[in-house]
């Protein structure tokens, strides 16, 4: 699904991702933990293709095509989604509106015609029931005035309606309290399956209790420094980042 | 300038689709503006006697005032000599009768534009009149609509039809010395549509007329009265486009609304003039006076605009609150791409009791344009309990336009209650990204962005023309009008 090949990123000539390395099949959910400053963010909008992030050096393959060389919206056509740690408000827009339009600009490009308001609406009540998103928030404009945890579940109900292949949630748990936590979680457990692959970013072990990964990496000043399992995450939340730090000092 | 900036800018350099040119011949006044001139066109139009003097004598006030400077805009000097104050297509020569005798090459021009004027063709419940640089050219549904007494015809005929209504109100909202561009619209108007509404009627079809200037070095001078007598109502459009010419082309109108007791016009303009080049050559000079008198109580006008033709606008519609608990509303939408640039707003004159106004308008700015809000409230000493709430809104995209913000507020009664809300805001970057995360494009992301801040006002209009002021909003920014 994906592969991250030697990806060194600069920012404003400052290196932030140092060579990067990673591989995710479909089917799979990587997590990346790292703190502040680590890179987390930027391998997201990488990914996703954001203006101001210069590749200096390495690519990336998904799906087997060279994902530095696509514009952001036919990334998003070929079924990468980014769930925002910062999601941007428009105001004036519907949400629901905002959503129609990026679900049929996907289906065009997958030469599908475009869903009538019917079959859409009630796509997007069965959708947003399995994130708690209540239907004034649909009707609201996109983002605008929604409370912190408002805005994570609209990522997740987002990506519930567009289907993506490929999921790339960039700390969706900040901000939120456990119960939202639990919600959003569930929300994307219902959304794993063998052909979809997510790479969640996080800071804390909590929200890898409640969205259970194949394989943890560690992110630490732009380079991923331990790869494990589930117990990884444990023994990081137990250490914290600098035992992971002090392990590896020569 | 980032590469996102960038790529809007390619999306806001493009054409104007209703640019084309129609190849008809028609008949000229020599260019140059004298007495004889004025003369030739009020005899053209086979006016009674207390016309011509009515235009003569807007004629010699308009000698003696000077163009106004004021607002917020720069344009090359008009040399009033140069333009001709009278075109019209020759075989307008004997008015047609019916819409079968129009000329076929102007029914084509009207079609290109998405203006059909066959009445079987056209939108259910949408009465058109059709103004051809100095002449009206077909008005549709005369007849149904005089079933009910509804009047609604081009102004030259009312001038001979119900010459006892142009009389009184001719003039009554506008008068001839208003302003520059009034007392030149007086002197040399030559067509436009009068609509007079009886008392109790509601009207029932929306009536519409659509603008085209075609002739080279030409002015546009309409006039346009509406009368709603009491208890009435009537929902009016107009629309207008011209040919992409490299000269400026000077377009001075008049609009005068009254409404009596009861009674309420809501009059929605779509202006879509030629705006220049993205260079900013040629181009409509919009120098436009529109006024509503809300004459009796409980009356209302509301205007509602969505302005994005045009090199330069200079346009305030406005609203006499004479009645007691009359009402006036304003509702704008304009947008200056390239080197566009728009002075629009209102007056909100308030002499009745508890009288009540509204104003929002939003401006947006790409490319080079510069958007000017101007807005007036005067609450005089008798309007007891006045209210107004006013919201303007800027949104700017790219980093070479402007926005300005210039309120008026001149207050006699203290028992009035007014609001103003102002914002300005930058399309983001990240709003942008957002969008093409999902999916859209990003002409689309713009178009959707730009959309959303302007729908407080597009909702107002109604619904066909809604949808193509939505269109046009979008086209004017990514470029290809059609």
């Amino acid at each position: 699904m994906l592969k991250i090949e030697d990806l060194h990123v600069e920012v404003d000539g400052k290196p932030i991702l140092k060579g990067i390395n990673l591989e995710i099949e479909a089917g799979q959910v990587h997590a990346i933990m790292g703190p502040n400053g680590s890179g987390k963010s930027t391998l997201a909008y990488v990914l996703a293709g954001k203006d101001g992030y210069e590749v200096t050096k390495g690519r990336v393959l998904y799906k087997g095509q060279d994902l530095l060389e696509m514009a952001p919206e036919l990334r998003a056509a070929e079924g990468l989604f980014l769930g925002f740690q910062y999601p941007v408000a428009i105001p004036g827009v519907s949400n629901i509106y905002f959503l129609k339009a990026a679900v049929n600009a996907i289906r065009k490009h997958r030469g599908e015609d475009p869903l009538d308001a019917i079959d859409f609406m009630k796509l997007s009540k069965e959708k947003a029931a399995l994130v708690q998103l209540p239907d004034e928030l649909t009707k609201r404009s996109v983002n605008d005035g929604f409370s912190g945890g408002e805005k994570k579940r609209n990522e997740i109900f987002q990506m519930a309606m567009l289907e993506p292949s490929l999921a790339v949630l960039d700390e969706t748990d900040s901000g939120l309290d456990i119960d939202a936590l639990k919600v959003v979680a569930e929300g994307v457990n219902a959304l794993r399956g063998p052909d979809r692959a997510m790479l969640v970013i996080t800071h804390y072990q909590r929200l890898l209790d409640h969205i259970v990964p194949d394989v943890v990496h560690v992110l630490i000043d732009g380079q991923i420094v331990r790869t494990g399992d589930k117990g990884l995450a444990m023994q990081l939340e137990k250490e914290g980042y600098a035992g992971v730090r002090n392990a590896l000092q020569p | 300038m980032s590469a996102s900036t960038e790529q809007i800018d390619d999306i806001l350099k493009k054409g104007y689709d209703a640019g084309f040119v129609t190849d008809i011949e028609e008949e000229y006044a020599p260019p140059g503006l004298s007495e004889e001139i004025v003369r030739f066109i009020s005899k053209k139009k086979q006016e009674p006697e207390w016309l011509l003097e009515w235009r003569l004598k807007a004629y010699r006030r308009w000698l003696e005032m000077k163009e106004p400077t004021w607002a917020k805009v720069t344009y090359p000097k008009i040399d009033f000599q140069d333009i001709c104050y009278y075109a019209a297509p020759k075989t307008n020569e004997n008015a047609p009768k019916s819409l079968d005798e129009v000329d076929p090459e102007l029914l084509a021009t009207y079609e290109k534009l998405g203006i059909p004027l066959h009445e079987r063709e056209v939108l259910a419940g949408v009465a058109v009149d059709a103004v051809f640089d100095s002449v009206s050219v077909a008005t549709t549904f005369r007849d149904k609509l005089a079933e009910v007494g509804v009047i609604f015809m081009p102004f030259s005929e009312a001038v001979q039809e119900h010459p006892e209504l142009v009389k009184r109100y001719l003039g009554s909202v506008v008068p001839v010395s208003d302003n520059f561009y009034a007392a030149l619209n007086s002197a040399v108007f030559s067509d436009g549509s009068f609509v007079y509404i009886p008392k109790g009627v509601r009207c029932p079809m929306e009536l519409s007329t659509y603008f085209r200037i075609n002739a080279a070095k030409t002015g546009q001078f309409e006039r346009t009265l509406i009368i709603a007598d009491e208890g009435s109502y009537v929902s009016y459009l107009e629309g207008c486009t011209a040919p992409m010419r490299d000269e400026n082309q000077l377009h001075a109108a008049v609009v005068e609304l009254v409404t009596h007791e009861g009674a309420q016009i809501k009059y929605s303009t779509v202006q879509n003039w030629y705006p220049g080049d993205e260079n900013g050559k040629g181009g409509i000079l919009n120098f436009v006076t529109k006024r509503g008198l809300c004459e009796g109580a409980r009356s209302k006008i509301s205007w509602t605009q969505v302005e994005t033709g045009s090199a330069i606008t200079w346009k305030y519609p406005s609203c006499i609150l004479k009645g007691d608990d009359s009402v006036g509303e304003f509702y704008s939408v304009a947008l200056s791409n390239h080197r566009q640039q728009a002075d629009t707003g209102t007056k909100m004159i308030h002499l009745g009791k508890n009288t009540k106004s509204t104003i929002i308008s939003k401006g947006i700015s790409a490319g080079h344009g510069q958007q000017t809000y101007r807005g007036g409230v005067k609450i005089s000493r008798g309007a007891t309990n006045a209210r107004n709430y006013t919201q303007c809104d800027s949104l700017l995209i790219g980093d070479k336009c402007g926005a300005h913000t210039v309120p008026y507020v001149d207050v006699r009664n203290s028992s009035s209650k007014l609001e103003h809300e102002a914002t300005t805001s930058r399309i983001g970057e990240d709003q942008l990204f957002y969008c093409r995360q999902r999916g859209l494009s990003e002409e689309d992301a713009v178009s959707l962005i730009v959309n959303g801040f302007a729908k407080q006002v597009l909702k107002e209009l109604p619904m066909e023309f809604a949808v193509e002021a939505q269109k046009l909003l979008g086209v004017s920014l990514e470029g290809a009008v059609g």
